[in-house]
Formats: C-alpha cells, structure tokens, sequence
C-alpha cells in the first residue's frame, strides 16, 4: 500500500519524501536530520525509562514539522536531547545532525557557545520563567543582540532590539516594561522575540502556546511562521514546533509528526493529515477525533509504561484494529508505523 | 442554585480585578465562563468556590448566603464544592501518592472510613488504573495528574464543581476523558458546574451555556496586558485548597 522510498544511508543530504508541495526541484539539504534517535533514562533499582526510540526525521528550510502528543509522550525528552539539556542519567543513541554539527555528541562547550541561540533560536514553554525579574524587555533583547549578532554600539542595538520586538509584534511602548508587568501574552511575545534575535536556521519552539488565548496562540505560531517564510534565499530558516495544541499545529504546520509512547508513528503532509483523508494511524485518528469540534471522545486507556512497553505495536492495547499482527513490531514511521493503516487517499480523487 | 451578585473582589485593598459581576448557575446546570487570560474569571471561580472572600457582592449557595470563606466557611458548604485548577503540578502535595492525594479530604472531614471503598473506585472511574495510584506526582504524567485532581475534586460527592482551566495543558484525548468523566458524575449525581476557560469550542461543546465575560467585569487597570498574573496564579488558589481541606 505504501509507495515504496529510496532506502536512507543516514546522515543523507536527500530529503526523504516528496511532500514538500514548494520544495524545489534541487534537493534541498534539512536544516535539521534525526535518524535512529534514542534515549533511555537509567533509574535507580536498574530500571530503564525508554522515552524515545528509533526517532527519524528531517525539517528543511522553510518548512514548519509540527511534533505532536500527549504530555509523557517523549517530545520534551526529544527537545531537550536537541539541545543538549539531558540529565546524567540519560544514555543517547542516533544523530541529530543540524548542518554538519551531531547536536547529540557535541560537547557542552560547542552547544553553549555555538548551538543554543545562535543555531537553534528556543522559544520556550513558560516564558516568564525564562525572562529576568529585575530587567525590562528592552534591557532582555540588547544584551541578546550584543551577544548573539554583530551589531555594535548603543544606537544600532537600541534598534536591532526593537527589530525583534516588532518582528514578534512586542509592542514597543512596554519595552521597558519589567517580565511580571506583562500578561501571559506578552510574555509570549517578548521570549519569541528573543528567541527570533540570533537569526538561527532552526527555531525550536517547545510547547509555545500553552494556556494562551487562541488569539495570542494565532498571533505566536503566526509570528513564528513569518520568520520561517522569510528566511533568506537558499539558507532559509526552519521551525520544528512540539506541541499538544492541534489547532495551533494545523494552523502552521507543513507537515506533522505524531509521537506515541516515544516513537514517531506517523509522518504526514499537514494539509491530508487535518483535511482530507485525514491521519492514517489509529492513533492519530483517535487524537483528532477527541477534539471538541470532532467526535469528543477520548482514546480508551492510557499509554503504556515506558518503562514496560510490550513487544509489538505500543498503542495494541488501546487500538480498535489490533490484530495478531500488530503482537510484532510496526516498522518506522514511513509513513505511518502501523500493520494496519487506514488508507491513503483513493488514487482516483488525487489530481 | 449558585448565585453570585454584584460581586467584586481583588487582592490588594482599594485595587479590585473584577467589579460587579453577577452569574448564576442553575441546580444541575453546566455553565461555561469564558474569557481572556487575565481578565479575573480565575478569581471569580474562586469566590465562587468559597476560596476567596468578595470585597462586595453576595454569594448564595442553594439558598443558603455565604458570610465565611475558605476554612472558616462552615464544613458543610466548603464540601459542597469540587474544584479542579488547570496546574495539576501546583495543586498537588508533591510527597503524596495518588491514592492519598485522592483520600485527602475524606481524611480531613473525618470520613476515613470511605477511603478504602470510595478511592479505588473513584480512581477506576478516572482511569487511574494500574499502580498508578500507588505513585508520587513526580512519577505520572501531567494528565495523569490531573485525574488524581479530578477525583480528589469529586471524592466528597459535590454539588458543586468549578473546573478553572482544567484542560488547558493537556492533549486533546485526555481532555475529552476528564470531561467525560465530569460529566458522567454530574449525570449521576445532578452536580452543578461552572467551568471557566478561554476555548470557546471546548466550553461550547461541553456546556450547557456559555457566558462570555464582560469587558466591565474588569475592573480598570487591570487587564490592559500589562498586569501581573501572579495573583490569579494558581499556586495561590492552590494553597488556599489546602487550607480549605485541611481546615478544621
Ligand atoms: S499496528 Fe496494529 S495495534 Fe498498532 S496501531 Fe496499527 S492496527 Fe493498531
């Protein structure tokens, strides 16, 4: 059923499916390539916490890859194994290669100086917890721009800050304004314009929209795909949006990944996945269909134990289409890992 | 019937975050209160759920006016109310089990006797299955987090819920089981509801009617993006839940 793809020598500068509708003719190297990407968490009593396994995908320029799924799901583990922010007892397999740096073997010093703000621009989770108390925004976006750009002398950082500001519509008039004197949307505003500051290739935004408005959710995730759009010619700048908040993902995305108890289990095109003929995974239906503007179900049950998955397909227990089959383990997420898909889009209705 | 009128409350003297708001939620009724973040609808969930005293205004709990508020409000009204916030993280005792977090306020109403009947069954009923209730916060999700919330918010049988944000951080599939699982126990029981949130759609399609927060509600200065949130934040109404369980 699947169209079969070109085997991947990984790391390979070959984009890995043709669903990139603006992509140009020329392969266009990912910004970011994932391949094989595991993490284990080893706790105590010898226990072994599998938060992410066998993880594979690529954001190339201008395109926005939403990872999608519940809280436990691995995403957090994943962006955080991103930027080199894992604790001690985590072990880390695979690449992740952003250009040619593996962002998962290089060393703090690199990722510190090089990576975080310069090549991966963070939009974080909770804003406020990443401002300064005692300094305003304006004194926040200065003292990034000094560190992170070429800009040199008071004047013309006075005026790359309010750049920033006015990229991420910041108001100017609440520049000097203090992190606890904004509202959670304004705060919003002020982390994605710092996060906008270093002109990274890749913008890394972890949970962007939690427990915003959805006007301010539209305003962030639109904010973030302006920059996106306008990268320059040919180092065009990336986006990889993890995130619970559907709507906020079908609003933005190109293209989708779902997680389910670490694994990615389906790759899709965003316009098929939340239009027609929507998810192909039984999982991915079934998030869909809990959407209140959808059936409002819930999936049944709970996700496995990570640290107890079973041997076959980890959503079996939970899934209306499980059959002896899927006791044996999917294959990856090409595009979807699942034995038994619901179906792509007939080829008659495809032009 | 849950009656508020002309309320107004703040946190600071003189400096109220909402004026003269009136609501009413009928016996068994689901209303949904929807507004901006920051607008002060989390601090009237918290009038309303007997948590925070009105500077003005009157709540009346079936018929009955409410003159104390938190521990000192008298034990039968406080445990008409269930309350649910959206930070399960902040809600919870960090050192107690789920099963315990669940038990909590039986244990501190005098009523230890349901515990062993009243908490397995309220923690199948919100899908805790599994050891999951013999677990510390640290080691469940947050949506399994939030269902202990949800069950300790229902183990005393309440008349009343106020769900403040319950859902926001949470995916699309638990929000919908938690909601079930509200709803399953308002069919049970009659509970009434006032759930308070900025999803439009979700309040909609959980509700029976939705009310949407006047901008006048606001008292001045307060919502123009440029307030502190800290006193809606739910760290505070968090600690107040304790108190109020624990009260005596
Ligand atoms: S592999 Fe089987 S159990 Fe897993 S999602 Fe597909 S049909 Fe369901």
């Amino acid at each position: 059923m699947t169209p079969p793809q070109p085997p991947q020598p990984s790391p390979s500068p070959v984009p890995d499916a043709p669903d990139a509708p603006d992509a140009p003719d020329a392969p266009t190297a990912p910004v970011l390539s994932v391949r094989g990407l595991t993490v284990r968490f080893l706790m105590p009593g010898g226990r072994r916490v599998a938060a992410v396994t066998d993880v594979r995908f690529d954001v190339r320029p201008g395109e926005c890859l939403a990872l999608i799924g519940e809280s436990g799901c691995g995403k957090s583990v994943l962006t955080s194994a991103l930027l080199g922010l894992l604790p001690g007892n985590a072990r880390t397999t695979g690449s992740a290669l952003l250009g040619d740096l593996d962002l998962l073997t290089a060393d703090e010093r690199t990722l510190a100086r090089t990576v975080r703000g310069r090549r991966i621009g963070l939009v974080p989770q909770s804003p406020a917890a990443h401002l300064t108390p005692v300094r305003t925004v304006r004194s926040h976006l200065s003292e990034t721009v000094a560190a992170l750009t070429g800009v040199r002398g008071r004047t013309a950082r006075r005026a790359a800050a309010e750049a920033a500001a006015a990229r991420a519509a910041f108001p100017a008039g609440h520049l000097d304004r203090h992190p606890h004197e904004l509202s959670g949307g304004l705060a919003q505003r002020a982390a994605t314009a710092l996060a906008l500051v270093g002109d990274a290739p890749l913008l890394l935004a972890d949970e962007p929209t939690t427990g915003l408005d959805r006007d301010l959710v539209d305003h962030t995730v639109d904010a973030l795909r302006r920059h996106v759009d306008a990268g320059p010619d040919g180092t065009g700048r990336a986006l990889l949006m993890i995130t619970h908040d559907l709507a906020a993902a079908a609003r933005v995305a190109d293209r989708v990944a779902v997680m389910y108890a670490g694994r990615v289990v389906e790759l899709a095109d965003a316009a098929a996945f939340f239009g027609a003929p929507g998810p192909r995974h039984p999982y991915s239906r079934g998030l869909l269909q809990a959407l209140p503007d959808r059936a409002f179900t819930p999936i049944p049950g709970l996700p496995p134990e990570l640290t107890d998955l079973p041997a076959g397909c980890a959503f079996a227990a939970r899934c209306a289409r499980a059959t002896d089959r899927c006791a044996t383990p999917p294959g990856p997420a090409d595009p979807v890992a699942c034995h038994h898909p619901h179906p792509a889009a007939p080829e008659a209705t495809r032009a | 019937m849950l009656d508020l009128r002309s309320v107004t409350a703040g946190y600071t003297r003189g400096a109220p975050v909402l004026r003269d708001v009136s609501l009413t939620v009928a016996p068994g009724e689901a209303v949904g209160l929807l507004g901006p973040s920051g607008c002060g609808k989390s601090t009237l969930a918290r009038v309303a759920a007997l948590l925070h005293r009105p500077d003005a205004g009157t709540v009346t709990v079936d018929g009955e006016p409410v003159r104390r508020w938190r521990h000192r409000a008298p034990r039968d009204l406080r445990t008409a109310f269930g309350v649910v916030f959206q930070q399960a993280r902040q809600a919870a005792d960090p050192r107690l089990r789920l099963a315990d977090l669940i038990a909590e306020p039986l244990r501190a109403t005098g009523r230890r006797a349901e515990v062993a009947r009243r908490v397995p069954e309220l923690a199948a009923a919100v899908g805790l299955t599994g050891d999951l209730p013999a677990r510390r916060p640290h080691e469940v999700s947050d949506g399994q987090l939030q269902r202990a919330c949800l069950a300790r918010a229902l183990v005393l049988r309440p008349r009343w819920l106020v769900c403040d944000e319950m859902t926001a951080m949470l995916d699309a599939s638990t929000t919908a089981a938690l909601v079930a699982v509200v709803e399953e126990y308002r069919a049970a029981t009659g509970a009434g509801l006032l759930a308070v949130g900025h999803d439009r759609v979700l309040l909609e399609r959980w509700c029976d009617r939705t009310v949407d927060w006047a901008p006048g509600w606001t008292a001045a200065g307060a919502a123009d993006g440029t307030r502190n949130q800290s006193p809606q934040d739910p760290t505070h109404s968090d600690r107040v839940i304790d108190s109020v369980v624990s009260g005596s």
